[in-house]
């Protein structure tokens, strides 16, 4: 869990959500660190083992901060900027392609 | 600098593509601007710095002295990329390099932006995709509320927030010490640094010593490590770490002098040092050797960072680690062997006017060589024990891997993925190749450089089926399927 330091420079607010949950994060913040600022600590469970996971390397390496952002999975939290309105989710397990209408 | 947000915007050809925009890819490109070449720059990330230089134009830390001068110094590497006549593409993932099968001079780069991809056409590459954190792998380090060190300075860079609750640093090497003092100044509240440099590496990196004493990092090196070892609870001689908690970390079990110490905490930040990262270079054909004294794989280049691959050239700390400084002028000399390649400057003209860049090279890579051997991790912590998940994104353990290659006698760590998927995950192997790799030796009593590497395919980085279904076709790929 992170939080802001005492001393940082202004920056416009940003609403997000976070499974369904209202949040904020600023101007200049990734997916991932919005999630850290606002004390989320897991943002996916594994495809094997279904175990909690949270952002690890924040540079576009690990992939462990994979998430489902406006509905698309697999994407990579920390890659990402954050902007006004965005729906994030945790993306639990392996996915799962949609049944086909016949 | 001409900024590109639309894919479609892109030109079909450059003279110069350059991947990664830290201190090596934004001083290749200018440099290669000022030389009248045609470059873009090409960036994943959204503002331009690199790690070392993340969200220098943007990070919203006021006070100077919390990242230190060294950091603020990528001002100026930004404003003269920024000055010169290239094009920059940020939130542009490369996937694909490879030569272009209709016009065999040129290399096609596979890029995405934007949730749309592309091929383009280049002369030159120079790849400067730099360093990751060497895999630091112990049990429980798959619990959330473990990160990377280099993680904790990327938030506190990018969105000036700092870990919230009891903090651990720990590990080994120069940037261990340098994050330790940037989370304290910026009001983390750190219970312990533990330092697991092996004691014995001493006396193998004294001989490098006399050297080190002439290296620009000494001064600033000592000065850090008082200051960090006076204000902090510092533990050395740290020989076994491990993640405790349910579902996320509650404490850091430590072992140090046959004793064994448990510190409660709510972060545990990992590093032990970094190491270049080489997919885009393996995938696009580029030859690499296993260097021992940095115990990583390097790219094999010339004086003038040019690759097995002609028209390839690989600068920064993914030619092998030298640091920021180094970084910079690397992406310059890159930058004039290009202009000569492409017949814009002559060899005299090059060698002239790469002579100072040259010299001050020498001067930043001075001493690296203490630095190498002394913070060479520990074995253990290189080959983890059996519990220790290594491969993240699959769920391998050591022990599986050790298991393998002793049963069944796998040789390689190509082999061991098709048997235990270890690499297949979505990280491609940068998180676990260097461990396998380690375990397959430490069980056959080979060289990490017998053992070899991961073989690595574009895509090196996830791209969509969409974004692949919506490129245009050439007639070689219709004919290729249709019949």
């Amino acid at each position: 869990m992170f939080r802001p330091m005492r001393d940082v420079a202004s920056a416009a607010a940003l609403n997000f959500t976070f499974d369904g949950r209202a949040l904020q994060g600023r101007v200049g913040d990734t997916v991932a660190a919005a999630l850290l600022a606002n004390g989320i600590t897991t943002c996916r469970e594994t495809p094997v083992s279904g175990a909690p996971r949270a952002p690890y390397c924040l540079m576009g390496i690990c992939f462990d901060c994979l998430v489902v952002i406006d509905g698309v999975g697999n994407r990579q939290g920390c890659l990402v900027p954050l902007t006004d309105g965005m729906a994030i989710e945790t993306q639990h397990g392996r996915r799962h392609v949609e049944e086909v209408e016949a | 600098m001409t900024p590109l947000t639309d894919i479609g915007l892109l030109a079909e050809r450059y003279d110069l593509v350059v991947v990664g925009a830290g201190p090596a890819g934004l001083s290749a490109a200018a440099r290669a601007a000022e030389l009248g070449l045609s470059v873009l720059l090409v960036d994943e990330n959204p503002a331009p710095g690199g790690q070392i230089y993340r969200a220098i134009t943007t990070t919203p830390v006021k006070d100077r002295a919390i990242l230190g001068e060294d950091y603020w110094r990528g001002a100026d590497i930004v404003g003269r990329f920024e000055r010169a006549k290239a094009s920059y593409a940020a939130g542009c993932t490369v996937w694909a390099l490879g030569s272009d099968e209709a016009q065999p001079e040129l290399f096609e780069l596979g890029l995405s932006l934007g949730g749309k991809a592309r091929m383009i056409a280049a002369s030159q590459v120079i790849l400067a995709t730099g360093a990751q954190e060497r895999p630091f792998p112990i049990p429980g380090w798959t619990l959330p509320g473990v990160m990377t060190a280099g993680a904790a300075q990327i938030a506190l860079k990018g969105s000036g927030i700092v870990p919230a609750g009891r903090t651990v640093i720990a590990g080994c090497g120069p940037l261990l010490y340098l994050l330790a003092s940037q989370l304290a100044a910026a009001g983390a509240e750190i219970v312990a640094v533990l330092d697991t440099t092996p004691k014995r590496n001493w006396s193998k990196a004294l001989a490098a010593f006399p050297e080190f004493l002439r290296s620009p990092y000494l001064a600033k090196g000592l000065k850090l490590m008082a200051q960090t070892r006076r204000k902090l609870r510092f533990v050395s001689g740290v020989t076994g770490l491990a993640a405790k908690g349910e579902g996320a970390l509650a404490s850091a079990t430590v072992e140090r002098g046959g004793a064994s110490e448990t510190i409660a905490c709510d972060t545990l930040l990992l590093h032990q040092g970094v190491i270049p990262g080489i997919n885009l270079s393996s995938a696009a054909g580029c030859e690499h050797l296993f260097d021992s004294e940095q115990h990583c794989w390097v790219p094999r280049l010339d004086s003038w960072f040019a690759s097995s691959v002609p028209g390839i050239a690989i600068a920064g700390d993914g030619a092998g680690i030298g640091g920021a400084e180094s970084a910079a002028l690397r992406g310059e000399v890159a930058a004039f062997d290009a202009a000569r390649r492409l017949g814009r400057l002559t060899r005299d003209e090059r060698d002239r006017q790469a002579a100072p860049i040259r010299a001050g090279l020498e001067r930043t890579l001075r001493g690296r060589r203490f630095l190498d051997l002394l913070y060479k991790p520990a074995l253990q912590f290189l080959a983890p024990k059996d519990e220790t998940i290594v491969c993240r994104c699959e769920e391998v353990t050591a022990g599986q891997i050790r298991d393998t290659a002793r049963r069944l006698g796998v040789t390689g760590p190509n082999q061991m993925k098709a048997f235990l998927r270890c690499g297949m995950g979505p990280c491609q192997g940068r998180l676990c190749g260097p461990t396998v790799v380690e375990l397959i030796s430490e069980v056959r009593g080979t060289s990490p450089a017998e053992t070899g590497y991961y073989r690595l395919r574009p895509p090196v980085k996830p791209v969509t089926l969409a974004e692949l279904a919506a490129l245009p076709q050439t007639d070689g790929s219709v004919k290729a399927v249709v019949r």
